[in-house]
Order: structure tokens, then sequence, then C-alpha cells
């Protein structure tokens, strides 16, 4: 019964996320279905902009949930990403409260008892009111729980990733003054990674591991039909074909989803029913984005156009 | 299905993927949410928990499909007695066809539960008879190959061979024709065992296998290695690079406390008349490795060096910069072409180049002073490999003394042994007075020590 659940339910995860315009593959939906039911966060991989962070969105937007990201970078550090003493008021407010200080600090005859009286007051300014919350922070205070975006993890430094191990394992963080904070309602977590360094195996261990590559050609056909509508079918068809068939180059950066829905979107706007030799040639520095690039692929495109449209016949 | 789980995770770790308990225990809540019926789903749920990167993910994958492509030993009979087989013979039999000619022939009573299983042939009931009672004789536990005949016997004997050799016995006399099939059966029948243990073996023992393999290799020299297990040794290479960048690629921190610098704190406090509200303290400099390399790629040092130069150039997360530089004869910079070339071209091209002359120690380092001099600094740390054979030419060590007056050390690594360093023509001794360090290197785990040691002398 449980697993006649499971399957329907990993469809409903695949649907929920089509209805924000992402198009999941059921690995995904698989992933996602199963972070939420052991409550884990997840790990993705993959080339840049096969929708990556787009999950994070689509997941937010199909939940109603806010969304919270972090932006990580070589420097971040906890001031920046967990909390921080709001230094200013502190100092504000302990000037403000000079006379009273010294009404309260006035009654007591000797030393020792100011001092007694002076420490039940101190910690009044490391107190929640002081606190300035970071994304993390944030993340762990949000009622109805939020989707935590920490992107591209690889690019912080390793430290930071220690700092996390907390958030990810126990959703909650210790703030030395105040204690521990514990998220009211566990967030979901997604992390996005290049692959610019490895990650450590403590952080990978805690993650459910999701590597998203280039999708098939069917699976992009509906993506690029769920982003740019307005496209015609055998169009999308071939253009589809065609950037697979450039997938298959020796390239630098081979063009990922993003670049076919962007693609897409100029092949509508300049009004194009067919792919032809003139408008790939015009529109390449679309998909392509280094020069060597585009020169590599110039001599091919008559022939990759000829295939797209062949395989058009046969698919 | 725990148990099957377990025998999973095993394999996992058998084919190369990392398994750690709390893996394991993620993995077990997620199929207990997915649920087993749908094996797509399945193999998705365990990719996602257990794998860890890309390439652990598609050996995982084969390992699963492997695993799954085996009937499943029945748990329901942990002692896998031989009559339980009987009983497997009726449940099975009805949904089974019948196999061929044999049903015709009703096997005689008085037989053993396996020689009745075996003259109806049925297929299904011998597999899983074969199943539960290689669980029985613990085939997971299987390591070497060497295991295989023990491992074997152990599942046949589970299975009822005694009783099955009696009842030959027995037929021999009674009823001969039938005797001849069921020894045909039993023929079939150790043929079929022997297939289950070659496959238990290869989903669990491969981890064993390769760590032996692995231990083997490092300790094979390198220049002796035979070409099909060239490609291994650039994969342990590899690992050995990864190593020692995991190792030695953290930030280094600096020193932060320790003596105060006092020049800097008085500067930096100007501004409030010299009370030394911050304070800089001293800290020490750390240099990135730089390496000069030079190699010897004239005969059987050409193996060794290619190697050498593959792990210097894996090394880019801890050494800075490298220049490399190749000679037999005479002596060229092969950085750029190691750069931009995969392993196996850049080492063609460079062979093609200079490779396998008769080595001439004296020309290629005039070759080095003439031209490269300039790259060497006060941090530069020079290695040479090379066996110091240089055809009884003149060695000039004076240029050798003046590289290492001007690199912060020297270091030789030598393919041969010690013993024959100053024998024929080898100059090693005249050479070695100008060396910080000179060790042997002749294989994969004298490399890692020897570059190991290097790149520690700059944290």
């Amino acid at each position: 019964m449980a697993e006649q659940k499971a399957s329907t339910s990993i469809e409903a995860v695949e649907s929920g996320l089509a209805a924000q315009g992402y198009i999941a593959s059921r690995q995904i939906a698989t992933a996602v279905y199963l972070s939420q039911q052991i409550e884990k966060p997840i790990l993705v991989e993959g080339p840049a902009g096969v929708g990556k962070t787009e999950l994070a969105k689509a997941i937010a937007a199909w939940r109603g949930l806010k969304m919270i990201r972090l932006q990580c970078y070589e420097g971040l550090d906890e001031a920046k990403a967990l909390y921080e003493w709001k230094y200013a008021k502190q100092l504000l407010y302990t000037q403000i409260l000079k006379d009273k200080l010294g009404e309260v600090l006035g009654g007591a005859q000797t030393l020792h008892a100011a001092l007694e009286q002076l420490h039940d007051f101190g910690d009044v300014f490391f107190s929640k009111e002081f606190v300035e919350p970071r994304p993390l922070l944030q993340a762990l205070e949000q009622p109805g729980g939020c989707v935590l975006l920490i992107d591209e993890i690889d690019k912080s430094d390793a430290e930071f990733e220690s700092l996390l191990l907390e958030i990810l394992s126990d959703f909650q963080v210790t703030i030395p003054e105040l204690g521990t904070v514990s998220a009211i309602t566990p967030p979901t977590v997604i992390l996005t990674s290049n692959s610019e360094r490895d990650l450590g195996d403590a952080l990978k261990r805690r993650c459910l591991h999701l590597h998203i590559g280039f999708p098939e050609q069917r699976l992009e056909e509906r993506i690029v039909e769920s982003r740019v509508p307005s496209i015609s079918q055998t169009l999308r068809r071939q253009m589809v074909g065609f950037i697979h068939e450039i997938r298959s180059l020796d390239l630098k950066k081979l063009p990922s989803v993003s670049e076919t829905i962007d693609w897409a979107r100029v092949l509508v706007l300049l009004q194009a029913t067919e792919l032809d030799t003139e408008i790939v040639k015009d529109t390449l520095n679309v998909l392509l984005k280094y020069e060597a690039d585009i020169e590599a692929a110039h001599p091919q495109i008559t022939t990759f156009i000829a295939k797209a449209a062949r395989s058009n016949v046969f698919g | 299905m725990r148990e099957n789980l377990h025998r999973f995770f095993r394999a996992a770790r058998g084919a190369g993927v990392h398994v750690s308990p709390a893996e394991s225990i993620d993995a077990m809540r997620a199929v207990a949410q997915v649920g087993l019926t749908d094996r797509a789903i399945l193999r998705d749920a365990l990719l996602l928990t257990l794998a860890k990167s890309q390439d652990e993910k598609l050996a995982l994958g084969d390992c699963f499909d492997l695993f799954f492509s085996q009937p499943e030993p029945r748990q329901d009979q942990p002692g896998a007695e031989n009559d339980d087989g009987a009983s497997d013979n009726s449940d099975q039999s009805s949904s089974s066809s019948p196999a061929g000619e044999a049903g015709e022939g009703q096997p005689p009573e008085g037989l053993g539960p396996l020689a009745q299983m075996l003259l109806s042939q049925d297929r299904n009931a011998i597999s899983a008879a074969i199943a539960s009672a290689s669980g029985a004789a613990s085939l997971s536990d299987i390591r070497y190959s060497t295991q295989r005949g023990i491992v074997s016997s152990r599942i046949l004997d589970a299975m009822g061979l005694q009783r099955l050799r009696d009842d030959l016995d027995e037929l021999t006399t009674t009823n001969p024709s039938l005797a001849e099939r069921l020894r045909g059966a039993l023929d079939a029948l150790r043929e079929a065992v022997r297939d289950t243990v070659s496959q238990g073996l290869a989903l669990y023992a491969r981890e064993e296998a390769e760590n032996l393999r692995n231990e083997i290799l490092r300790n094979a020299p390198l220049a002796r290695i035979e070409r099909r297990q060239v490609a291994e040794m650039r994969a342990l290479i590899r690992q050995i690079a990864r190593r020692l960048r995991e190792r030695y690629s953290k930030p280094r921190k600096r020193q932060r406390r320790g003596h105060l610098d006092v020049r800097r704190t008085l500067r930096r406090n100007a501004a409030w008349g010299g009370i030394p509200f911050l304070t800089a303290w001293k800290r020490k400099h750390r240099d990135r490795p730089r390496i000069v390399a030079i190699c010897d790629v004239s005969g059987s040092v050409a193996q060794v060096s290619d190697f050498f130069l593959l792990l210097i150039h894996s090394l880019h997360e801890v050494v800075d910069d490298v220049h490399s530089f190749a000679f037999s004869s005479h002596l060229i910079e092969v950085s750029e072409i190691l750069e931009k070339k995969s392993p196996e071209e850049a080492m063609a091209e460079i062979m093609s180049k200079v490779g396998f002359g008769s080595s001439d120690y004296g020309s290629s380092l005039v070759d080095f002073e003439k031209d490269f001099m300039s790259t060497l600094t006060p941090q530069t740390t020079v290695i040479v490999l090379g066996d110091a054979r240089s055809n009884n030419l003149d060695p000039r060590a004076d240029i050798l003394r003046r590289i290492s007056e001007r690199s912060k050390r020297l270091v030789w690594l030598n393919p041969e042994g010690r013993l024959a360093w100053g024998f024929g023509d080898s100059e090693m001794p005249r050479y070695a007075t100008f060396c910080s360090v000179v060790r042997q290197c002749a294989t994969a785990q004298q490399l890692e020590r020897a570059v190991s040691d290097i790149v520690a002398t700059y944290q």
C-alpha cells in the first residue's frame, strides 16, 4: 500500500513542479520526494545552466514556501551566512541607557553589589534583540518552513562547509551567547555545486546526491515547450536536435538548457519557422559563449541541421 | 528484505562505492519510503542515498543491475537443509513449465530429494536450491578467486551431495540407465554452482581483488611494467595525485600568534598617537612549491619519467608552477605539451622529439644552463630524474653545482638501486655531491613518498 503511495507521490511531485514550469526527470522527482520524506538536504551537481538553482525556485513556488538564498563565494564566513551581533545598536543602547545604568548602580553600596547588578544587566545586550539573522538563521526561524538554497557551495572555502554540517544534519545552529537555535519547521535545503572543487565527505554524507546532466532530447523538448510555448513544434524539434548534435562536439563550454531556452526565445523573436544555415549562423552566439567554440562549430552547421531534420522525420 | 539490502551494500562496497553505516541507514529509510515494487524507483533511491559522485553512480548502477539479475536467495529457509529443496520442488513445479523429456520417466521412490529434483529437471527449484545453499555457505564472504573450489564444494554439500552419492551407488546396481542420467544431471549441477560462485566472486570480491592488485602494482618496478598494465598504473598514479592534493592543498593558515610585529603595530596605530589598539603579528611566509623537473627519457628510464611527469602535472592545486624538461641527448622544455594534451598523446610527442636516444647528461645540462637557468629562483626545488648513466661522456657536474646553488633544493631521483650507483658508466656519486637529497625511485610507492616529501618541505 505504502509502495503504491510512493510512486503516485513521485508523480505528484513531477506534476507539481511541471505546474511551475519545471519539467523534472524521474530521478529529480524521486530526490525531491525522498528529501521531504527522510528530511535530508539535496546536493545537486551538474554543469552550469541545467536548472539547479531553478529547481529550488520551482519547489518553493510549488509548495508556496518562501525561498531563502545564500550565494556562496570565496571568503564567505559565519558573520555573513549565519548571524551577526548588531554592534552599532548595542553601542547606541548603552549610550542611551547610560543614565539608567547610573541609577541602577547608584543603589548599590559596595563595589561587589554593583558588579552583581551589572551581571544581571549585562546579558540584556546579548539577547535575541541584538542578533542580526543572516540567511541560515533566517531559514531556521521561518515558522512555516522554507526552501533554503545554498548556491554554488563549491565556491566557498573548505571551512565554511564544516560550518554547514550542524545545520544540515540537525537543522540547528549554536550561538555561543544564546545557546542552540533549532528549526521551527525543518527547511527544505538544496545545495548546488558546479564541481569546481571536490566537496568534503562529511558534507556529502549528509546529503542526497543528485546529478543533473544535460536532459534527453524528449525531455528537453518538453522543457522548451513549457518555457517558450509560442514556438512551433517542428522548429522546436529541429532546434533541440541541433543542440544535441552541438553537444557532441569538443567545446570549451557546451550549451546547456538555459541556452536552449534563450535560443528558442531568439528564434521566436526573429519569427523563424524553420532552422536554416543563415539563421543559425546569425544566432550562434546565443548558444556558444567562446569565440573558439563558435569557430569550431561553424563548419559543422549544415551537417547538423540536416541531421536534426532527419532525426525529426523518424522521431 | 533487510538481509538482501545488507548483501547489496556489501556488493556496493565491492564495486568501490564507500557505504558507511550512516549511509546504509539512510538508504534503508529511503527504501522504506519508496518500497520495492518499482525497481526503477528503487534504483534511483539507492543511487541518491549511497553514491556521492558521478563515477560512484555509474559503478553502483552496474552493481545494482548485476545484483538483481541474480535469482534471490530464499530467506525463508535459513538452514537450507536438503529436504527444503523438496518442498520447493512441489511449490514451484506447478508454476514452471515442465522441462523437456525428463518429465515422463517418473523418478523411482526412495531417492534423496536432490536426486529427485535433478531427475525431474525442475530448473526453478534447482536454482532456488542453489541460491539458498549459497546463502548457507556464505557465498557473500568470498574474497579471493582461490576460494572458489571450497565455496563450491560447501554449496554442493549443503544441497545434499552426500545423499546423492549414496543414491548413485545404489542406482548403479539396480537401474544403470537412470544412474547414467543422474550422473549427467550432477555434472550440469556442478557447472551451475561454479557459475554462481564466479558471479558471486565478481560481485563481492572486486574490492579485495582490486586492493591486492593495486598493492602489487604499487611495488612493481615502473621501468619493467607490462604494456597492459600501463593504463592501470596511470589510474593508480592519478589516485596518488588525488591523495597528495587532498593532503597538501588545504588552505595554509598562517601563523597568527607569536611575535609582535612592532614596526607594523606602531605604524598601524599612528592615528591614536601610538597607543596600540590594533596589534599586528609577525607572520611566517610560506611559499607554494615551485618545481623544475628535469627528466631523462632515454631507454629504460622513459617509463618512470612518464609516470613522474603525470604525477607532478596532476598536482595543480598543490604546486603553483611546474616547469618540466625532458632530455636524452639534448634537452627541451615540455611543460606546454603536458598541459595541453592528454597524458598518452603528450608522452608520444615528447618521445618523438627527444626520446629513446642514448643519454648525454653533460650536453643536456649545458642546454639547460644556456636557455633555462632563469627559471630557477631561490624558492625552486629542482628534481632530476635519471639513472645518471652518461655513456662515459663528460658529466659536467659543475653545471649541476651551479643549479644547486641557485635553487632551494636539488633532489635526484634514481630508478636504479643504490648498489648499482657508481658502477659502469654511472656518474651518480659525482652528481650526488651537489644534491640535497638522492633517493631511489623505482616503484609507484617510492614515487609517492619522494613527491610527498618534496611538497611537504613547503608546508
